[in-house]
């Protein structure tokens, strides 16, 4: 459904994605793991079209992402949320769920479009609030935003960046079962967190990387108590 | 307000500015003028950098683009077809200079859209010197204030009913988003370069038009007239002083600010832009958001905290 194969970045002298490869079923829930610097936020930016790649290839559905603006990239039914809550202050919360539902992968406008906005919003637990403004709500109220501005457009892949980071223990709890709820409805995701109890309860398969190269790929049990992946996280302490 | 209610409250709004200078004489016919002139400026201004927050110091670029070219244009053609003809040239230019430039954030934005309006009054000047062995151009169109002032007023009235129908819509969503954070616009499936590039042809329209409607009042134009930057510069304090991110901020800012800077120009001409750069800094200062926003967080504490939606017009 979803693959990627050599996608390759450089900044500079900093090659921060190098000749990285794998696939997404449909329906799948994958984290992507990685100590700070390994290059996981910039797969998901070159995924979803903040930059272009140097090399390689991006394709949802047979078709090719790598090289369309991020606009297209929505079109094409990628969605994403961002390490620090990106919404747009100066509208409404219902408003800024209606921005992807208008511009998104097929767009919907007038009623249908404000109710499947309020839809979205009660699925992340916001019912009722729509008509708020967004820095009235708390942080954790705003990643539901994000988070609901991401699949009410029904995404055929959604990206997630951290989306758990920052939570108290009840407000992670609930966090991880919201998009335990998204995996059951058979969205494909991917997840970039460093949350490991999110992680082993959320993504069956999981992919690590480090100094922007992929090191395991596998179920998630086994790649965290993988060799290269426990030196990765510990650094030399591994060995002794 | 009901919807039917506000539509009447706006046509008989109109219909009394447009009867306006029938009761007025001819000094009051030329006041009317500039007044409507600084809404058309100040609200063609707000259109595009209100919501996208791109601070642009171009709009002489395009009153100069209109007025000139009726200048060029006096005597070949109806003053109709002359008007369509500028508003072409100005469209043209912002989509070219658009295309070029719109991809520049804040401040080096500001600095483009300046140098744009001295690069294009430059370049007539030069034009004119080098070719025509001329500076000034006369121009013969006989049109009475009030005929100017009415089409102004309509041309106020395009230039607000377009911003109302853009905030109404799916359009007004997405350059709130823009001014806000392009990243999450485009994230969204916006297609952000050919918002901007529509919202700036479109005020740059309004503009042209702006100077092109007026050019006749002038009999003799030149370069230093119509370029003149300070037109860009009270359009900007106009829309901010009202709140540039509102629909009728721009009128809120105008009006007063149209009154102050006529009064400053004939008790104070040769202080005029000291007093005008104050107005500025105070304006910054004292109501960044603009008097329609200050008056809404009154009104919000008054009321509540959750009172009213995010998005005002």
């Amino acid at each position: 459904m979803f693959e990627i194969r050599g996608l390759s970045k450089r900044f500079g002298g900093l090659q921060a994605v190098k000749a990285v490869d794998f696939d997404l079923a449909e329906g799948e829930v994958v984290g992507l793991l990685g100590p700070n610097g390994s290059g996981k936020t910039t797969v998901m930016n070159l995924i979803s079209g903040v930059f272009p790649a140097n090399g390689g290839s991006i394709r949802l559905g047979g078709r090719r992402l790598d090289g369309l603006p991020a606009h297209r990239i929505a079109k094409e039914g990628v969605s994403r949320t961002f390490q620090l809550v990106r919404l747009a202050p100066s509208l409404s919360v219902r408003q800024n769920v209606l921005l992807s539902l208008s511009f998104g992968a097929r767009p919907v406008s007038g009623r249908e479009a404000e109710r499947r906005a309020d839809e979205a919003l009660s699925r992340v637990g916001l019912e009722g609030v729509g008509d708020a403004r967004v820095p009235d709500l708390n942080y954790i109220d705003q990643k539901r935003v994000e988070l609901a501005r991401a699949v009410a457009t029904r995404p055929r892949l959604l990206l997630l960046d951290e989306w758990l980071a920052g939570l108290n223990p009840t407000e992670l709890r609930a966090a991880i079962a919201l998009v335990g709820s998204l995996r059951d409805d058979g969205a494909t995701i991917l997840l970039v967190e460093h949350i490991m109890e999110a992680v082993r309860a959320l993504c069956p398969r999981s992919i690590v990387m480090r100094a922007g190269e992929k090191i395991a790929d596998g179920p998630t049990a086994e790649v965290l108590n993988d060799r290269r992946v426990v030196e990765a996280y510990l650094g030399g302490a591994a060995h002794v | 307000m009901r919807p039917a209610v506000s539509a009447l409250a706006c046509a008989l709004l109109v219909a009394g500015l447009a009867a306006l200078p029938l009761f007025v004489g001819g000094y009051g016919q030329g006041v009317l003028v500039g007044l409507m002139n600084a809404v058309v400026l100040a609200s063609a201004w707000a259109l595009f950098s209100g919501p996208t927050k791109y601070v642009s110091l171009a709009t002489v670029a395009f009153f100069g683009i209109g007025a000139y070219t009726v200048a060029v244009l006096t005597e070949t053609m109806p003053f109709g077809a002359i008007l369509a003809v500028a508003g072409a040239i100005g469209v043209a230019v912002a989509l070219l200079v658009g295309l070029a430039t719109l991809r520049l954030a804040g401040v080096y934005f500001v600095i483009f859209s300046f140098g744009l309006a001295e690069l294009v009054r430059q370049i007539i000047t030069w034009f004119e010197t080098s070719v025509n062995r001329t500076l000034g151009r006369y121009i013969f169109i006989d049109l009475s204030a009030t005929a100017i002032y009415w089409m102004l007023l309509a041309l106020a009235v395009a230039v607000i009913g377009t911003r109302w129908l853009i905030e109404r819509g799916r359009l007004g969503l997405a350059v709130h988003a823009i001014g806000d954070d392009e990243i999450v616009a485009r994230h969204a499936g916006v297609d952000v370069t050919k918002v901007k590039l529509a919202l700036f042809a479109l005020s740059a329209l309004a503009m042209t038009l702006a100077g092109a409607i007026q050019a006749p009042r002038w009999t003799y134009v030149e370069p230093s007239i119509v370029f003149n930057p300070n037109i860009s510069f009270t359009a900007l304090i106009m829309a901010l002083l009202g709140g540039a991110t509102r629909l009728w901020g721009p009128v809120f800012g105008a009006v007063p600010l149209f009154f102050f800077f006529e009064w400053l120009s004939v008790t104070m001409p040769g202080q005029f832009s000291i007093v005008l750069g104050l107005t500025f800094i105070v304006i910054v200062f004292l109501v960044p958001n603009g008097v329609l926003d200050l008056a809404e967080k009154g009104l919000r504490k008054t009321r509540g905290p959750n009172a009213g939606d995010a998005r005002h017009v």
